[in-house]
């Protein structure tokens, strides 16, 4: 039982960050049909940026609305350099060029930071809580609370406010944006943005639990693609509720089998979901819009 | 008097996709208040020429001007804030989104006092359509997707509505309550450059209107003129 709960917390821990990934790549995904795999990179400078403003002096708060900081540049530099220009292209280029863009951006971070592993202090101190005879990390419930506190907002955004419904619709029907006035240009960097900043925010919370490096993107990368793809791509349900099912085969496989296979659990999920269940768990729309 | 400056004017306009050109330089021109009709069989290149209107296709070739002012360089979004709005072929609804909600898009550049202005208007308009408001716009009729369509461009206060086939795929009743709307909207001043299959009903409303072949205008007069051409009559009008 208590090393259920453990595994449970764990799990679900490490799930947002995957979430948060995942929600990143379906809202660039909607907006423009673009699988970016440099969504990784943005959780990767949320940490990074973080850590560094921190030796240099800043106090967290401030560290932490840097590092979103640079990351939203970062996204909207990646929009207006790489994406924009590549309009048109096939899928495929544009993957590609998203690849390009992660390995690029974790060379400047490579070279502009350092190659060694960093941490950051707990935000709350490190005594951890109990619960049902388990011991959790208090930074454990701030990864949690964070990511829910991120989707709650992303959801009322997208729901509730013109720009948000206005965003829906270009991922709904591009043509027709265009035709009642959006400029979908801008619908696009917005995503790149807003997609920036939500994977900067989970890397801040999830750094004192996990370290960071500069290249600490790419796993995640492709591990919020494997979340994403399990929920179904292109549903943000979908993408959170893969997310978090991710993290906990991960945890449970590394509980139960052995730490060695964690990494192993997101490819063993993509190339099942591909084989047995191309949509995804909550997906259905891939085909639906021509 | 001298008749005043045509509201659109469209000189010499070519463009295509890849190697084809499915516009072949077209001349035209919509005064301020008329209902003009731009009818031609299927794939003559009606759809291709109100994309280039609405700058969702870029031109190769020609110019296109709005109230005087040369508008090739605009972007699709600053042409509907100049009162240039289409209803697109095929209606293209934001399917999942509510009506209500694909009505208030089509405000998306207006301001907060108009938008409540014309939503009452268009539920006036199309009453079906306040009944629906919570409605997904992919879950309508056929016939109340082209009024959400309609009112949904209505909504941005367009002072030229391209209307791209609005009665395809309508049954005969509903195709006349829609066109009994766009002679209305004349009334209240709104501009209409009308495209249809449905020649004979678009050409009586209609106070100018051309006949476009493979990308060319092969005919151009008033409604009337042309609905009494003895060579439209043989190839469009089925008489
Ligand atoms: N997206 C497209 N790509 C390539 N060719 C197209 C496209 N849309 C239309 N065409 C071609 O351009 C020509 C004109 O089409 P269109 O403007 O849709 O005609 P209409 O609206 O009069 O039926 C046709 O030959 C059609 O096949
Ligand atoms: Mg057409």
């Amino acid at each position: 039982m208590v090393e259920l709960v453990q595994l449970l917390f764990a799990g679900l821990t490490t799930g947002a960050v995957y979430a948060l990934v995942a929600l990143g790549f379906t809202l660039i995904f909607q907006a423009s049909e673009v699988v970016n795999f440099a969504q990784g990179e943005f959780v990767m400078l949320g940490g990074m940026v973080t850590v560094f403003a921190m030796k240099a002096g800043l106090p967290l708060p401030l560290a932490a609305l840097l590092a979103v900081l640079v990351a939203v540049a970062t996204g909207l530099l990646l929009h207006r350099l790489a994406i924009e220009p590549a309009k048109g292209a096939t899928v495929v280029t544009l993957i590609i060029v998203t690849i390009g863009a992660s390995i690029l951006i974790r060379g400047l971070a490579q070279i502009v930071f350092d190659k060694q592993f960093h941490a950051l202090p707990a935000f709350t101190g490190d005594e951890p809580i109990r619960l049902l005879g388990a011991a959790i990390l208090p930074q454990s419930l701030w990864v949690l609370g964070g990511a829910a506190a991120i989707v709650l907002g992303l959801w009322l955004f997208m729901e509730r406010t013109l720009l948000g419904k206005a965003v829906r619709a270009t991922a709904a029907n591009r043509l027709a944006a265009e035709l009642v006035g959006i400029d979908t240009r801008v619908v696009l960097a917005l995503a790149f943005a807003v997609s920036a900043a939500i994977g900067a925010v989970g890397g801040i919370l999830v750094t004192p639990i996990t370290l960071t490096s500069y290249a600490v993107g790419t796993l995640l990368a492709l591990k919020g693609f494997a979340a994403a793809m399990l929920g179904g791509i292109g549903n943000p349900v979908g993408a959170v509720v893969g997310g978090l099912l991710l993290g906990l085969l991960e945890s449970f496989a590394a509980g139960w089998i052995s730490s060695t296979y964690k990494d192993g659990v997101a490819f063993l999920v993509i190339l099942l979901v591909l084989f047995a269940l191309p949509q995804g768990l909550l997906g259905r729309r891939a085909v639906e819009r021509v | 008097m001298p008749p005043p400056e045509p509201l659109l004017e469209v000189r010499g306009l070519r463009c295509g996709y890849g190697r084809i050109e499915a516009v072949k330089g077209v001349d035209l021109e919509v005064r301020e208040g008329e209902i003009a009709a731009l009818v031609g069989a299927n794939g003559a290149g009606k759809t291709t020429l109100l994309r280039a209107i609405s700058g969702v296709l870029p031109i190769r070739a020609g110019s296109i001007r709005f109230a005087g002012e040369p508008i090739e360089g605009l972007r699709p979004h600053e042409r509907v804030a100049h009162g240039i709005v289409q209803v697109p072929e095929g209606r293209q609804l934001f399917a999942p989104l509510s009506v209500e909600d694909n009505l208030r898009l089509g405000a998306f550049r207006r301001g907060r006092e108009r938008t409540e202005a014309n939503l009452a208007r268009v539920f006036a308009l199309f009453p079906q359509l306040a009944e629906r408001r919570d409605v997904p716009a992919g879950a309508l009729s056929g016939g109340q997707q082209q009024m959400c369509a309609i009112g949904r461009a209505l909504m941005a206060g367009p002072r030229l509505l391209l209307l791209d086939e609005p009665s395809m795929g309508l049954a005969p009743t509903l195709v006349e309550q829609i066109l009994a709307t766009v002679a209305r909207l004349r009334g209240e001043g709104v501009t209409v450059l009308l495209v249809e299959q449905n020649a004979v009903a678009a050409l009586s409303l209609a106070d100018r209107g051309w006949v476009l072949e493979t990308g060319r205008i092969a005919h151009a007069g008033s409604g009337r003129a042309l609905l009494d051409d003895p060579a439209v009559k043989a190839a469009y009008l089925g008489l």
